[in-house]
């Protein structure tokens, strides 16, 4: 079948809301583990981590809704094959980002220390868990799994846990914790500021080794093209990137660091499966491509048009949210800013021009 | 047990689970908006203070329910590939799109603003604030149009053709799709059993709280500071939140009446067979009564017509409620399955491979009686409409017992309304996934054995069990929560004793 732009669009475009997901949740998902990692038992430091994500996390997790919803769209029959084939693998992840939701919903409603406790707990396995799942999930499309003739996926879940598969779910769970942990010195006051940063030095080198190690494997072993050797090459710059800058101490611009090696590894990924979108590993032809797997060019194009229109305004709020929590969670600025660029400016006019 | 009957009960738990608390999330987000609308807008300093608490107390019990409804809400996004791989293979092209713009119209507008509304309190203008609790209302009343959108496309085909070569329905317009008759008259009929549940959830637990202080003010006595605080938060807070949502409750019946009208003459166009098993019509009648109790053939274990006996019917009613005549011939369920057997043949191919008998009947004991638990479970509703009216009557407050404990009791009623019409929808429309749409392409038909996963049952077992048995928990969790919040109350307003100015709350929440 003759590859359409169309499709060719859509294929990068699933790989962006997917990209998106992962640098958005993935810092979610590093500060919850963080729970674990500097919330030193006391639930009020735990609390104080969590609340750096509070207003954000929700939003962050729709992209996985939309990027789901566009391979049904888009690609039916990879949607098919790839959420029954993949069953169990989903049903945990299901699971746990059920209880995940009500994590962050319901720990702050009581004070009992064995209610917050259990929640916290809650949000440490809904950190890893998910993060290592998508690892090996995502790690399992590249690689290939087993197809038979009606595109049903045969691979059982054991089969996803084979070496590459566990790697990959290894780089992601350092990937997003990193990034995380990036994130909440960003965002947090001392003493955790400066224990997340402490953390961020500790972390980058092992995410380096692991996430070089997958990234060189997948490109050797699976990858379609050699141009993805370029994105591969910019998430390892922007990783070692984020470690001097960390040691610099410039929390923003690690953060951007992290967050672009994650957007690399995603191009890198997605970029070598194509025009692939679900290998078969034992007989080729029971793959799926990009071609097959397609919606028609119409429904492709009224769902280009779709995303033309409401994905600006979707990032425009979004990005304005994040502007209006802008501020350390727990610092002087935190309650005392002015919200809107408006009263900003109208502030500055009356500092500047009038007596008082 | 097979694969298909496990992904059946699969489906239906989880979604029955999942639309327990999404028609409070979309009903109840649109009160808390209009609350406080009306206290950032009223002059008044007690109106202000009376609605800025309302909105609270209703505020914190919205976060509490929206929580399970995401959660729940994943899963559904998830289980059509999951478990109903070959269905989703089929409609894909159609069926993808509704979805996808539910997530990125409705879902990110919902969750990022409630974000923003949940944590900015402090942190917007009040006039921004208030926009952000909008963006939530519209955005939950926007996911339900689109998801109506979908599922219409499963009762009623339009806006796409099949192609044969790849077994599949195409998109033909997408406009068609959104305007689909079956979705325009659905979703005011969905919306306004939203308003419904959300509306006599707040006019019932209003009314507990309006009793209780008004029998606190008694008790104390009326003179006493104490007891004067009680009856005015009676009369200032709770008894204004009962006329409300009593309000709430006559505009969203009046709705739900004339789009349920209009929804059942259209089904029984597009889908006869559903109408007819809610009717229990087995033969075709001319001037077909409406039975209210029927024994014999609608039982659990059988969808034998033979031995239907109605006990109770009013005359005519069916054919009029049908088609606004009440001497119009009515189609039962032994003509209609023939004609379908004739049209679409008596054997189906399963997903694998085996033939089976072709059933065009779906299950009459339940089509039948969820179509009336829907329309009675109303009753309740109407009763502590009426009751809560003539008990505040002219500034009036009660503290009759009987009152307080009906309008508690009235609270489920709905939920359970709003579940029986998924039922009796869903169900309705079995054997189908797609039903054929009688006068559109009859080749875009998809039956429900056709459009399951090749899974072994085990796996589908497995995580029916594991779904029921987080959700039972969570149920309890959820239950917990809302009974804590609702019987938590008001706190009593306090009044400066120097400035005399009430201690009016920020509008404050948080995780």
């Amino acid at each position: 079948m003759e590859l359409t732009i169309l499709q060719i669009v859509w294929f990068f475009l699933v790989a962006i809301l997917f990209a998106g997901y992962f640098v958005l949740e993935g810092f979610d998902f590093g500060v919850e583990m963080n729970v674990a990692a500097l919330g030193k038992g006391d639930s009020e430091r735990r609390g104080k981590i969590l609340s750096t994500i509070g207003p954000v996390w929700d939003g962050n997790q729709v992209w996985v809704l939309v990027g789901g919803a566009s391979i049904f769209a888009a690609f039916p029959e990879w949607y098919g094959t790839l959420f029954s084939g993949f069953y169990v693998a989903l049903l945990l992840l299901l699971l746990v980002l059920i209880v995940r939701v009500c994590a962050f919903k319901y720990r702050s409603k009581s004070d009992d220390p064995t209610w917050v406790k259990t929640w916290d707990r809650i949000h440490i396995i809904s950190g890893f868990v998910p993060a290592l799942l998508w690892g090996v999930a995502f790690a399992n499309i590249v690689r290939g799994v087993d197809i038979d003739e009606s595109k049903f996926v045969t691979t059982s879940l054991f089969g996803l846990l084979n070496p590459f598969g566990l790697l990959g779910g290894i780089t992601f769970v350092l990937l997003f914790w990193l990034h995380g942990t990036a994130y909440l010195a960003l965002k947090s006051v001392d003493p955790i500021r400066e224990d997340a940063n402490a953390l961020v030095g500790k972390l980058a080198i092992p995410t380096i080794v692991a996430g070089a190690a997958f990234l060189i494997w997948n490109q050797l072993a699976h990858a379609n093209t050699a141009i993805t050797w370029v994105p591969l090459l910019l998430a390892a710059v922007a990783l070692v990137a984020a470690l001097v800058l960390n040691r610099m101490r410039r929390e923003g611009l690690t953060f951007i660091a992290t967050s672009l090696a994650i957007v690399m590894a995603g191009l890198q990924m997605f970029g070598g499966l194509f025009p692939n979108v679900m290998p078969a590993r034992n007989v080729a032809a029971n793959g799926l491509t990009v071609a097959e797997a397609s919606s028609t060019e119409h429904t492709l194009m009224v769902m280009l048009i779709a995303v033309c229109v409401f994905l600006p305004i979707v990032l425009a709020y979004q990005i304005w949210a994040y502007w209006v929590f802008r501020a350390r969670v727990g610092s002087p600025e935190e309650s005392a800013q002015p919200a809107t660029l408006g009263e900003r400016a109208k502030a500055g006019y009356r500092a500047a021009f009038e007596q008082n | 047990m097979e694969a298909l009957d496990v992904a059946r009960w699969q489906f239906g738990i989880t979604t029955v689970y999942h639309f327990i608390f999404v028609p409070l999330t979309i009903g109840l987000s649109f009160l808390v908006a209009i609350m406080q609308t009306v206290a950032t807008r009223a002059k008044d300093p007690v109106k202000v203070d009376a609605w800025t608490r309302l909105t609270k107390f209703f505020g914190s019990m919205l976060i509490v329910n929206f929580g399970i409804g995401i959660a729940t809400g994943i899963v559904q996004e998830f289980q059509f590939g999951m478990n109903w791989s070959e269905y989703s293979r089929f409609v894909g092209d159609v069926f993808g799109a509704p979805l996808a713009f539910e997530g990125l119209v409705a879902f990110f507008l919902e969750s990022v603003f409630l974000g923003l509304w949940i944590f900015g309190w402090n942190r917007l203008s009040p006039r921004l604030h208030l926009l952000t609790i909008w963006c939530v209302a519209i955005g939950t009343t926007a996911s339900a149009y689109f998801i109506i959108a979908a599922n219409s496309f499963m009762q009623h085909p339009v806006g796409a053709t099949y192609n044969p070569e790849t077994g599949r329905a195409e998109l033909e317009s997408i406009i068609t799709v959104l305007t689909n008759p079956t979705t325009l008259a659905a979703f005011p009929h969905v919306v306004s059993g939203a308003w419904l549940v959300a509306a006599s959830f707040v006019a019932g637990i209003a009314s507990w709280h309006m009793v209780r202080h008004h029998n606190k003010a008694i008790a104390l006595g009326a003179d006493s500071v104490e007891g004067a605080a009680h009856a005015k938060q009676a009369k200032d807070v709770f008894r204004p939140a009962v006329r409300f949502g009593v309000l709430a409750m006559f505009i969203s019946a009046l709705v739900l009446v004339v789009s349920g009208d209009i929804q059942g003459k259209l089904m029984f166009q597009q889908q006869p067979m559903k109408m007819a098993s809610a009717e229990a019509l087995c033969e075709t009648e001319t001037g077909a009564s409406f039975s209210i109790l029927t024994i014999g053939g609608p039982d659990a274990f059988s969808q034998d017509c033979s031995d239907v006996t109605h006990l109770i019917e009013i005359p005519n009613v069916t054919s009029f409620m049908a088609t606004n005549d009440p001497n119009a011939t009515l189609q039962g369920v032994e003509e209609l399955e023939k004609q379908y057997q004739q049209e679409f043949g008596t054997e189906v191919t399963a997903v694998d491979g085996s033939t089976q008998t072709a059933e065009y009947r779906p299950n009459l004991f339940v089509t039948y009686w969820s179509f009336r638990l829907m329309i009675g479970l109303a009753a309740f509703s109407a009763i502590l409409a009426f009751w809560a009216l003539w008990a505040t009557r002219g500034g009036r407050t009660t503290g009759s017992k009987a009152f307080q404990w009906f309008a508690l009791l009235a609270i489920p009623m709905p939920f359970l309304a709003n579940s029986a019409g998924w039922v009796f929808t869903e169900m309705g429309r079995q054997p189908w996934v797609v039903a054929p749409n009688p006068t559109g392409d009859p080749t875009i038909r998809l039956m429900t054995v056709q459009g399951v996963s090749h899974n072994p049952a085990w796996m589908v077992i497995l995580s029916l069990v594991a779904f029921t048995l987080l959700y039972g928990v969570l149920m309890v969790v959820w239950f917990k929560l809302m009974r804590r919040n609702a019987a938590a109350g008001i706190p009593l307003p306090r009044r400066d004793e120097t400035t005399d100015e009430l201690d009016t709350p920020a509008l404050s929440f948080g995780y």
